[in-house]
């Protein structure tokens, strides 16, 4: 399958959505590093995976479908979830070149410039979740 | 200060890897940066500037904690979807008590104590 660009289609979006995942991004960044100075370090690193534009993401994701359906007659409340579903089995992936991410990060940044060590940990993230996302198209599981 | 920068750091990467996962198709690869390191990124550049990277590595260490219990938490959220007629919204909140008992339970179990 074909990974393809579609700016168009953020032209369906409003830009409540935008301040919307701006904020919840400024406030999870902000609430890592609090839980980080009240309870440690160790706790606070959790947070650096936080899911947290995800339920905006899904939810926007599937009312964009289910507008789509309905624009065409249909109702598309299981199209809308559907398209969600799909999205969260991309976030597993994802999440996946995440822990590569953490585990570079966490043996090179005492030896090596931040912006080296977090650039290459970038990396790391695509090259295990971009592999895996061509490797579960090509071998599909049931769902 | 420190606290408006943050603030500001994670909103515009975290906005940033939204708009990437906005125009990018198919919608599972999209998927894929709903689980981008946005947060990771703003935060461990501001941890090593503030407190050190001796620091800034003992977070990076709990994040594989939170990164597999953010697999599973998207795993779940996933196949409930997929099978169950129920709202989108409630899945993907309800699923994060999943995602912050599991990381806790990796980090208790596996990393605390450990160096």
């Amino acid at each position: 399958m074909k990974v393809t660009m579609d700016v168009a289609a953020l032209r369906g979006t409003h830009w409540q959505q935008y301040a919307v995942r701006f904020v919840l991004g400024g406030l999870v960044t902000l609430c890592a590093g609090a839980v980080a100075k009240l309870f440690g370090p160790g706790i606070g690193g959790l947070f650096l995976a936080f899911p947290a534009i995800f339920p905006a993401s899904a939810t926007l994701i599937a009312k964009r479908e289910q507008q789509k359906k309905s624009q065409q007659g249909l109702h598309g409340t299981v199209r809308g979830r559907r398209a969600a579903a799909l999205d969260a089995a991309g976030a597993v992936l994802g999440a996946t070149g995440l822990v590569g991410f953490a585990l570079l990060v966490w043996r090179t940044l005492s030896n090596l410039p931040t912006a080296v060590t977090l650039l290459a940990a970038t990396v790391v993230w695509l090259a295990i979740s971009l592999p895996l996302w061509w490797w579960r198209k090509s071998h599909p599981w049931r769902r | 200060m420190e606290w408006v920068i943050r603030f500001l750091i994670g909103g515009a990467v975290v906005s940033a890897f939204a708009l990437l996962g906005d125009v990018v198709r198919p919608k599972s690869f999209a998927g894929i940066f709903s689980a981008a390191p946005s947060v990771a990124l703003a935060t461990l550049a501001l941890t090593v500037h503030g407190e050190g990277p001796s620091y800034a590595a003992t977070e990076a260490r709990s994040m594989i904690a939170g990164a597999t219990a953010m697999a599973l938490y998207a795993a779940l959220c996933s196949r409930i979807m997929w099978r169950i007629p129920i709202s989108v919204k409630i899945v993907t909140l309800a699923g994060l008590a999943l995602w912050l008992i599991a990381a806790l339970a990796g980090w208790a179990l596996f990393l605390r104590g450990s160096s």
